[in-house]
């Protein structure tokens, strides 16, 4: 049986607020190693999955399994990118600093030297290991963005997942981003959501889209969409026309 | 300048030791100014601080009546403030995290009803009660147990800001990060809402509560335009707050005048200024 083994998987997920069903019927999965685009219009529910996925929220039926285990035990070998956008431009914090935060525990104080030796390395990652020690609201969008994830890449992560990553960028930050994505493709496996429905980077592998009902259903399920690459390199289209069944298995099928 | 000079003689006067306990109070409340202040300066709670500090005047009014009408004798205010101040942080720390959008309307609402039950029952306590007494406190008053109260708490914050530094830092820069790594985030908000209730509740006794609420905004407002990170924003704003708090008794004593809201004036005119420059300073990079 194949050796790549599931890095994210939904089964039969079903999730509502009080009088707001979200999710219903929700099932698919992903690999170790796979560059992954989760796609849907602004209020499907890309940000309650999301939720889902990192355990900060409980679905009321089905299962979900994160890196093999049950995303608030394993969500620590996540590294996580958040838009960020409620960010506080008063608070007084050197870059360095807030890619350290990426390795914080959860109730220790940690060793210090450990923590800023990560972090360096981590802003090397992303080429921003000049701007280590300027306040990070001095940053431009573009570079807040990417030592953001720097602070997901200082946890040494085995997956990265990312919210919006090129939201509100210009043309050549995102460039930028992409390319230190590139990177780390095929090490790391990346989960980027975006609300972006028509066309993705080149480095996608599979794009999932949250978008439709299955019939007599009020909440959304996620099924797959095929890609279309038109040159070598170049951006990839989304074929909405064409429906891959959510947990169609690319890999040769391994026991969840 | 004679007056001021009087301040200083009557500092190192034995013969008036409660200028002295003033200045220590100053001294030790300026620890939990600038640390809790600047806590709650980064995770944006001022207000929740705000109404806490005013709602304690519920329990305050309340256990003055029960004293005065013997209903539950000798009840020290103190108590009847701790308990307004806990109840008062449950309920705003619930809604707050429970319903976002309710919050403001809730944190009015705690504000106003507790200082105006704190009104009406000063107002049936036999004797005389002075409101402005607990609006402004009288740091002239303190005793050497209140200081060592002070010092304690002193001693208790510190040891929980450096041991928990790195959470609280994490949860008020992005506490959805801080929840992805493990941390938890409510447990953190309603341990520093408790801490600083209890702390206000001690400081208010002391300096008042409209005090309480400037100096917990004030100095570490004043030292976020300076520190470069949290650590150094919490000793900038305990400088600050000695600073303010020295000048404002001295200010005070010279000029017999109230010494709570001088320091306050001090703080407030020096935040503004400090705010001012800033936003000049903005206006000529922009300009130029």
């Amino acid at each position: 049986m194949s050796s790549v083994p599931i890095a994210l998987s939904f089964h039969d997920v079903a999730f509502s607020y009080p009088h707001l069903q979200v999710l219903e019927d929700v099932s698919f999965h992903f690999h170790a190693g796979e560059f992954i685009a989760l796609v849907g219009p602004n209020g499907a529910g890309k940000s309650t999955l999301l939720k889902l996925v990192l355990g900060l929220e409980a679905p009321q039926a089905g299962t979900i399994r994160l890196l093999g285990e049950n995303p608030r035990k394993s969500r620590a070998l996540v590294g996580y990118v958040p838009q960020h956008t409620s960010y506080d431009p008063n608070f007084p914090i050197s870059v360095l600093e807030v890619v350290r935060m990426g390795r914080v525990d959860a109730t220790k104080r940690g060793g210090k030297a450990e923590q800023t030796e990560k972090a360096l390395k981590a802003l090397r990652q992303v080429e921003l290991e000049h701007l280590a020690q300027r306040p990070y609201n001095e940053l431009s969008g573009g570079q807040r963005r990417r030592v953001l994830v720097a602070r997901a890449l200082a946890a040494e992560p085995t997956m990265l997942i990312l919210d919006e990553p090129a939201a509100n960028l210009d043309k050549e930050s995102e460039q930028r981003l992409y390319a230190t994505l590139s990177k780390l493709k095929g090490s790391t496996t990346i989960l980027i959501v975006t609300h972006d429905m028509r066309e993705v980077s080149p480095l996608i592998d599979r794009v999932f889209c949250i978008d439709s009902h299955r019939d007599g259903k009020i909440g959304r399920t996620v099924v797959q969409h095929a890609l279309e690459e038109e040159a070598e390199g170049s951006i990839k289209r989304v074929r909405h026309d064409v429906e891959i069944p959510g947990d169609f298995c690319h890999f040769p099928r391994e026991d969840v | 300048m004679s007056d001021l000079l009087g301040f200083f003689s009557a500092l190192f006067n034995p013969d008036f030791p409660f200028v002295r306990n003033a200045f220590f109070a100053g001294l030790l409340s300026s620890v939990l100014f600038g640390v809790l202040g600047s806590v709650v300066t980064v995770k944006r709670i001022a207000g929740l601080a705000g109404a806490i500090s005013h709602a304690v005047l519920g329990g305050i009014g309340i256990a003055l009546y029960l004293s005065a009408t013997g209903l539950v004798p000798n009840l020290s205010p103190m108590v009847g403030a701790i308990i307004f101040a806990l109840l008062s942080a449950a309920i705003i720390g619930t809604v707050s995290l429970r319903s976002k959008q309710r919050e403001d309307t809730v944190i009015q609402a705690i504000w106003a009803i507790g200082m105006s039950i704190g009104v009406l029952f000063m107002a049936k306590t036999p004797g005389y009660t002075d409101l402005s007494s607990y609006l402004f406190g009288n740091i002239l008053l303190i005793s050497l147990s209140d200081l060592i109260l002070l010092a304690i708490l002193d001693v208790v914050v510190i040891f929980l800001a450096w041991r928990f530094y790195p959470q609280i830092e994490a949860t008020a820069f992005d506490e959805e990060f801080a929840q992805v790594r493990g941390i938890p985030a409510h447990v953190v908000f309603l341990a520093i809402l408790s801490i600083t209730a209890v702390a206000v509740v001690l400081l208010q006794t002391f300096v008042g509560i409209v005090m309480v609420i400037a100096m917990l905004t004030l100095p570490a407002g004043t030292a976020g335009y300076k520190a470069k990170n949290l650590a150094s924003m919490m000793i900038f704003a305990t400088l600050f707050s000695f600073l303010f708090s020295f000048a404002g008794l001295a200010v005070g004593w010279g000029f017999d005048i109230p010494v709570g809201a001088t320091v306050v004036v001090i703080a407030g005119s020096f935040y503004l200024g400090r705010s001012a420059g800033d936003v000049l300073k903005k206006w000529r990079k922009h300009h130029d």
